[in-house]
């Protein structure tokens, strides 16, 4: 084994600077501050090159990793970003949002023995130096003719849109709300997921040929059946999981009780977090209760923490170990100064004058494992005890909205309410396909764009085989 | 798209009826319900019932109460200015059937809310009896326009300068107590005047249709904020609503809700006048 081998295989990972968290804990700025040309390039020389590369078969996108890795290590970064956005639209985000190190980097050969390569860290190197450039759109193909119609501008639905409007296809993104980019514009916080970024992606995806408009709630404004009679050739249904799932405990519907979607929408995309300089209020008492254990209870509860809240506290009815949030975010929490109370449930939230005041929590084990694999919990018999608190957010996932399964005629659901697809994203109806949260439980960026990657693919092969 | 405002009437003090384009809104409109509006980058997204619509003309109509910040910026806005955002149409559109008879109350701005639906219950055949009331004469809107979709009309003012002396929820008592035949009470109006008339209507066995109005973001189902307790169970106003059962409808849960945000209200509507 050559000595630049053997050195590369100890080497440690170049860590990324992050602001400090006394100064992180009060502001809405990125976090991860990314890496510097002389960083990413000295961290791209740690790939190991291997003859056969593990990491790629880790990335939903399909990313040519050891092209742009090797290209980074080489200085020709515009090599690297054109590499990246052959396959993936989205880079800025993904590079800043994919739990990697349960993909690509949980792979990477160099993991065996020391940290594997911030492959994550790189491709958002990449793609914020090319952002900082300007980014260039490549010559469209000539266009088809076919109207698509992507219902939803979330991850998924920008992937379609971009995959087939550089296909040549005339794509009509129809988007909810008032600015596009789904939960990367109103879920995920402005310190871990800059909004002029999610604006910039967007942009790009534009650029490729996609129309997005705003303001169009399919479900009311038209319905998918009166899309298609619109000349709409195929329709891909992404309208994610808009739905807050709550606990139905007694006292929920008190003042200073929210649901995780509208403390994020209020603060992310409303930009509560500047009022009064931005309409939109928000209220953060003093004891603050982040009821979940996910990435978006993390989010929620950083972000109640920057609002001002004296002390946030997670409660999780399981144990660390068990914490779907990803590692990162986690340890950013931690360092934040966010509490974690764990192996806790809520029972019931006690109020005063219709604004909730206590919390009563019941201690929980856990037991053999249930049908999501992880340990059972089980409450502890009179375990019981009461804490103060001012604001709960309830972080415990979302349901599929329902507005277009209930309006489209033919569209089969399952018990959950979201829609069935087969491995092509493809629904009962035929020409209409359907991917990220409202098809599926995965519940990732990553996961939409994976399958959005697949059903464009099968929609343009669908659509080009018809004439 | 451009919402430009192209007719703008002062109803009353305060009141303001403004006709804005949104043709694609216009053409699915139906009565009962309602649109989001931002008027600015910086503004809140708030629901505002649609009074009327045009698919010909390809406008909304609305009428607005001027109490905060956004409701009085609407306010102040003239013909040929356009807002940045409008969304619709939201909720679920009223039930209109063939009921027999049907009384139909709009509390002060309510009366601007209840109109479309007293129009459509007319017309689908239903003989319609209209109790409206404002404070005084002045803050009375539409009479002429309620007049001319109803079968019977009674108006109500708290200081008694124009018709009957009092509340609507006293018209209300008298006809229910007069056994006239009453098959459906649909009540527009303050939370306080929607609960009062549940109470009267309960006894007598009559359904009664409330339309909420609770504080909202999105109004499309995904945040929660709208929620309210109808017959003990968490619904969304936005998408389960904005109308319900009177009677399962847990108001003082709603007033409580609806008071969540005062002071910041308060800090908003100050900068604003400041």
């Amino acid at each position: 084994m050559s000595d630049k081998k053997v050195v590369r295989q100890q080497s440690k990972r170049i860590p990324m600077q992050k602001q400090l968290p006394e100064e992180r804990a009060h502001n809405f700025s990125e976090v991860a501050l990314g890496y510097s040309p002389d960083e990413a390039t000295a961290e791209a020389s740690r790939c190991l090159k291997c003859p056969k590369p593990r990491c790629v078969d880790g990335c939903p996108v399909e990313l040519d990793i050891p092209a742009f890795i090797k290209c980074i290590g080489e200085g020709n970064f515009d090599g690297a970003i054109r590499i990246i956005k052959d396959q993936n639209n989205l880079p800025a985000i993904c590079g800043r949002v994919c739990p990697q190190e349960t993909q690509c980097e949980a792979l990477c050969v160099l993991g065996k023995k020391t940290d594997p390569l911030a492959i994550g860290a790189l491709e958002r190197f990449a793609a914020d130096y090319e952002l900082k450039k300007g980014v260039k759109v490549r010559r469209k193909r000539k266009s088809t003719g076919m109207k698509i119609a992507v219902i939803g501008s979330g991850p998924a639905g920008l992937t379609v849109a971009g995959d087939l409007a550089k296909l040549g296809h005339e794509v009509t993104v129809f988007e909810a709300l008032h600015k596009p980019g789904g939960v990367l514009i109103y879920g995920i916080p402005e310190f871990r997921l800059p909004k002029k970024i999610v604006e910039s992606e967007v942009n790009y995806v534009r650029r490729l040929g996609a129309e997005i408009r705003t303001d169009t709630v399919i479900g009311k404004l038209f319905t998918v059946n009166e899309l298609f009679k619109e000349a709409y050739k195929a329709i891909f249904i992404g309208t994610g999981a808009g739905s807050p799932y709550f606990l139905n405990l007694p006292g929920e519907n008190l003042n200073g009780i929210y649901s995780a979607n509208e403390f994020l929408t209020r603060c992310n995309l409303m930009k509560a977090y500047l009022f009064p300089e931005y309409d939109t209020p928000i209220d953060v008492g003093r004891k603050v209760v982040v009821i979940g254990g996910g990435n978006v209870a993390m989010d929620s509860a950083r972000v109640a923490l920057r609002l001002g809240a004296e002390e946030v506290s997670i409660v999780y009815r399981r144990s660390e170990q068990e914490l779907p949030a990803r590692a990162e975010e986690v340890k950013n929490a931690k360092e934040e100064g966010i509490r974690f109370q764990l192996l806790t449930n809520p029972i019931r939230l006690i109020g005063e004058s219709g604004w909730v005041k206590k919390m009563e929590c019941i201690k929980m084990e856990l037991g053999p494992p249930d049908e999501s694999g992880r340990r059972r919990p089980i409450p502890i018999k009179d375990s019981n005890f009461t804490i103060d608190v001012d604001t709960v957010v309830v972080a415990i996932g979302q349901g599929p909205n329902p507005l277009i399964t209930q309006t489209t005629q033919g569209l089969k659901t399952d018990e959950t309410g979201r829609i069935v697809v087969d491995e092509n994203g493809r629904t009962s109806i035929e020409g209409v396909w359907a991917g990220g949260d409202i098809a599926s439980e995965e519940a990732t960026v990553i996961n939409a764009m994976g399958v959005g990657k697949k059903a464009a693919r099968n929609i343009h092969n669908f659509l080009m085989k018809k004439t | 798209m451009v919402y430009r405002i192209i007719t703008k009437k002062e109803l009353a003090s305060s009141v303001k009826l403004l006709e804005i384009q949104a043709p694609l809104v216009a053409k699915k409109a139906k009565p009962g319900q309602f649109i989001v509006v931002r008027i600015d980058e910086y503004g809140e997204r708030i629901p505002i019932t649609i009074t009327d619509w045009s698919p010909v003309k390809g406008t909304v109509t609305i009428v607005i109460l001027e109490v905060g910040k956004t409701t009085k910026q609407l306010g102040s806005l003239s013909v040929g200015d356009h807002i940045l955002n409008l969304i619709g149409p939201l909720g679920n559109p009223m039930e209109v059937g063939n009921y027999g008879t049907i009384v139909c109350i709009g509390g002060g701005v309510g009366v601007a809310l209840i109109y479309p639906e007293a129009k459509a219950l007319k017309e689908a055949g239903n003989r319609v009896i209209s109790i409206i009331g404002a404070r005084n004469k002045e803050l009375l809107i539409l009479e002429n326009e309620i007049r001319n979709i109803s079968d019977e009309l009674h108006i109500t003012t708290d200081d008694g300068s124009k018709g009957h002396r009092g509340f609507v929820s006293d018209v209300l008592k008298k006809l229910l107590e007069e056994q006239r035949h009453i098959n459906r009470v649909i009540a527009i109006g303050p939370v306080i005047m929607m609960k009062v008339i549940a109470e009267l209507t309960r006894p007598y066995g009559v359904k009664t249709v409330v339309s909420l109005n609770p504080i909202m973001v999105d109004g499309t189902g995904m945040c929660g904020s709208c929620r309210v307790i109808v017959g003990g169970k968490t619904m969304f106003a936005c998408v389960d609503g904005p109308e319900f059962d009177a009677h399962e409808v847990d108001f003082d849960n709603l007033l409580g809700r609806n008071q969540r945000y005062i002071e910041k209200e308060a800090v908003s509507l100050k900068k604003y006048e400041g």
